[in-house]
């Protein structure tokens, strides 16, 4: 095929150059393989950086009145933890990959707005130098620097000059802030390319459900994220400008940025989960060797899900005494909540039911999502009823109540996606060997760390304590959780040596190897630049069954 | 390479989607409303809470001319893209500058009216909380107007040199839904601060 032909000419083209001008194409790329290439680089940077910091903080509880580090540092560990994971880590790897498989799914060219997309990746990467800039800058460049450290909800408060001298939290502030914006162009782009961009024959109700989570996931960003904005305005306003929005003392409320926060706070957890979502239906069908079960309704169940998500954000307050009235409407909607996401669950079950299921490493990643993803729904739902909520809230219950979704869930599913796509990213196949040994040893050390983790939660621990007294009946629990941490970093180290050793010798995988049926694989691996030679038209939800079974195409059901 | 990329040949009916740029600027506004709504909320939140005067009762005035001036612009933009479609490019040109004048006569209003808080009765960002939410909430919206007026004046500028014409009309409307969008902020903003608000 001539196109195959040109890739390779063009591969050697750029194997000629000299790096500074590989370097200068990378840098100044608007193409949009590049750009989900490059959010998907910084996010494992980040999310390296993040790891060793959460492994800092289980040091340091791993037995009781231990010092591996001081209390001061000890908050700046789980306040960088926290942002570093949900902004700089989850949110550019769901964005990444979103930019990389949108537009070739749908059969478009590029996304709607390519110098937008490469200036909303230059933000959030600016955004997280600027969150780290603070270890150096936070106090002036005096080198006498000073991570944020008032946790990642960052509560009046702690926030006001008094409590936060220096410039570390106008570091988080600025980050969030500048991170944000590049969050709201990315989901600008998505929906534009989404909804401009579909080649002839897509129909919305043709997309891949890839395509469709990614759409909901971008509106929920447009009304999410920019609340936390204007929270961040006011919060530097309070700070430079002398202004009292949440200064208690000139008759402003603290709990007033606690509603704004988790007003974005809240559906913020589902802008995370639902490309995961999105990779979990892309992949249990494929490895299923079956249709998706019930694809409207789980469009329709998407759609409530992130709609339902928008009026549930005070479940995170019910300690700080609201009414009655208003715990009861919370409860309510935290509950409401489970229904979609029940239907997304059996679905999927719907799905692998008399399949022919193919254990390949995405599919093990996917199925340890689906029974990870429904325990954490379950500890949530515990959660979400406000009496229960009320002894546990603050406790080391909810920390594994949330690493349950975020870990159990979506690192679970990103990590099938890794699997899945690597090879039409990279033209290779990730190796299987280390694939194994990374999903079983991850699979432990996740089960040693979060269920564990349930139990001293439950026996009164707190979260964010510096360390504890001995004989509380904590002590073996966090050695374990400890122990499980570095089961999971190893897992981590295995998998990035996967990812190295397999660019560079894994066996070639061709243009469709897992004989899937979505647009991307129709192409060569990794895709030209312009994606399609000539756009392809559509006429089923599986185009790729279409054209392999010409006896038996999808479009004559529909 | 395998059989698979023959693509199928089904000719779609008209296959045409929305123009993205219309698309693009509607999440835009979305996203705005959000952050919007956030400082409406906290204005209305704090009515009444401020711990030590000015009031609003005894300081704010009523812009009546400026705000007809910022809604008529409204008016205007929609008459100039109207005549920019048609291939009227004079009148297209005369109703935008109309246009710019009543959104820089807005700006001068807030301007005028800053000053006066200011100087006469020491209200500052940092005075009380009637000052913390009120010039945040009017500045956030002067802001945007003046971005408004940038955009609007370099459209003017390509305008004079010959470059605007029929071809431009869908991106030129795209700007003018900024614009309502803008003035349409300003209707709540109107009602929360010199109508609910006092």
């Amino acid at each position: 095929m001539s196109s195959d032909a040109m890739a390779i000419q063009t591969a050697e083209v750029r194997g000629a150059q000299p790096w500074v001008q590989t370097l200068h194409e990378w840098v100044t790329t608007v193409d949009h393989k590049r750009l989900g290439i490059l959010y998907v680089l910084l996010a494992l940077i980040f999310l390296i950086i993040g790891g060793i910091e959460a492994t800092i903080i289980r040091i340091q509880l791993m037995r009781p009145h231990n010092d591996f580090v001081s209390p001061q540092v000890f908050n700046r560990m789980f306040t960088m933890h926290g942002t570093t994971m949900i902004f700089f880590v989850i949110m550019p790897v769901m964005f990444g990959f979103a930019n990389y498989l949108v537009p070739l799914m749908i059969g478009a060219r590029d996304m709607a707005f390519p110098r937008l997309n490469a200036f909303s990746f230059w933000l959030t990467a600016f955004g997280a130098c600027l969150l780290y800039f603070s270890l150096i800058g936070g106090s002036g460049l005096y080198g006498a620097g000073n991570a944020p450290d008032v946790g990642w909800w960052a509560y009046a408060p702690l926030t006001s000059r008094a409590f936060s001298p220096g410039h570390s939290s106008d570091y988080w502030t600025i980050a969030l802030l500048v991170s944000g914006f590049g969050s709201v162009g990315a989901g600008i782009n998505i929906i534009g390319t989404i909804l401009c961009m579909r080649c002839p024959g897509m129909k919305l109700g043709r997309m891949p459900l890839l395509a469709w989570l990614n759409l909901v996931m971008a509106g929920l960003v447009l009304i999410t994220i920019t609340p936390l904005s204007a929270a961040q305005i006011m919060l530097l306003v309070d700070r430079y400008l002398g202004g009292h929005f949440f200064d208690t003392q000139a008759g402003g409320s603290a709990a007033l940025w606690m509603h704004f926060f988790w007003i974005f706070g809240h559906p913020e957890v589902y802008i995370l989960v639902i490309p995961a979502f999105a990779f979990v239906s892309e992949i249990i069908p494929v490895f299923s060797r079956k249709p998706i079960f019930g694809y409207p309704v789980m469009v329709g169940a998407t759609v409530a899900i992130a709609f339902v998500s928008l009026s549930v954000w005070a479940h995170h307050m019910f300690s700080i005494g609201m009414s009655s009235y208003s715990n009861s409407f919370f409860v309510l909607t935290t509950m409401v909540i489970a229904v979609p996401t029940g239907i997304k669950i059996f679905n999927w079950l719907g799905t692998m039911w008399g399949g022919k299921i193919q254990f390949k490493i995405p599919m093990l990643f996917c199925i340890g999502f689906l029974f990870q993803f429904l325990i954490a729904g379950l500890t949530g739902i515990m959660q979400g009823a406000a009496p229960f909520d009320w002894q546990l809230t603050g406790s080391y219950f909810v920390v594994a109540h949330f690493h349950y979704v975020i870990v159990g869930g979506i690192v679970f599913a990103l990590f099938a996606a890794f699997y899945y796509w690597f090879p039409k990213i990279t033209g290779r196949m990730l190796n299987e060997t280390l694939g194994k040994l990374h999903f079983w040893l991850f699979l432990i050390g996740f089960h040693l760390t979060f269920d564990t983790m349930h139990i001293p939660g439950m026996l009164g621990m707190p979260r964010r304590i510096y360390t504890y007294e001995p004989g509380r009946g904590w002590d073996t629990w966090n050695l374990i959780v400890t122990i499980g941490a570095f089961i999971q970093g190893v897992a981590i180290l295995v998998f990035v040596a996967n990812l190295v050793f397999s660019y560079f010798s894994g066996p070639k995988a061709g243009n469709d190897p897992w004989d899937a049926w979505t647009l991307e694989w129709s192409v060569s691996s990794p895709p030209p630049a312009y994606n399609f030679a000539s756009i392809p038209t559509v006429a089923s939800r599986r185009p790729l069954w279409d054209r392999k079974h010409p006896e038996d195409p999808d479009s004559r059901y529909e | 390479m395998s059989a698979i990329t023959t693509p199928i040949t089904q000719a779609p009916e008209a296959w045409s989607l929305t123009y993205r740029g219309k698309v693009a600027m509607a999440c835009l506004i979305i996203a705005e409303s959000a952050i919007f709504t956030i400082f409406v909320v906290a204005y209305l939140f704090y009515v009444g809470k401020s711990l030590t005067g000015p009031t609003p009762r005894e300081v704010l005035e009523t812009p009546i001319f400026y705000t007809i001036c910022l809604l008529s612009s409204s008016l205007t933009i929609h008459v100039a893209s109207g005549f920019l479609e048609r291939g009227k490019r004079g009148s297209f040109l005369g109703f935008w500058l109309l246009t710019i004048v009543l959104g820089a006569l807005f700006i001068y209003g807030t301007a005028q009216e800053w000053h006066r808080l200011i100087y006469e009765h020491g209200l500052t960002i940092s005075t009380n909380l009637f000052g913390t939410t009120y010039y945040s909430l009017v500045g956030l919206h002067a802001t945007h107007v003046t971005v408004g007026l940038l955009m609007l004046t370099v459209v003017l500028l390509f305008g004079l040199s010959g470059h605007v014409g029929r071809e431009q009309s869908a991106r030129v409307d795209v700007l003018s839904m900024y614009w309502h969008f803008v003035d349409a902020v300003w209707v709540v903003v109107f009602t929360v601060v010199y109508v609910l608000g006092r």
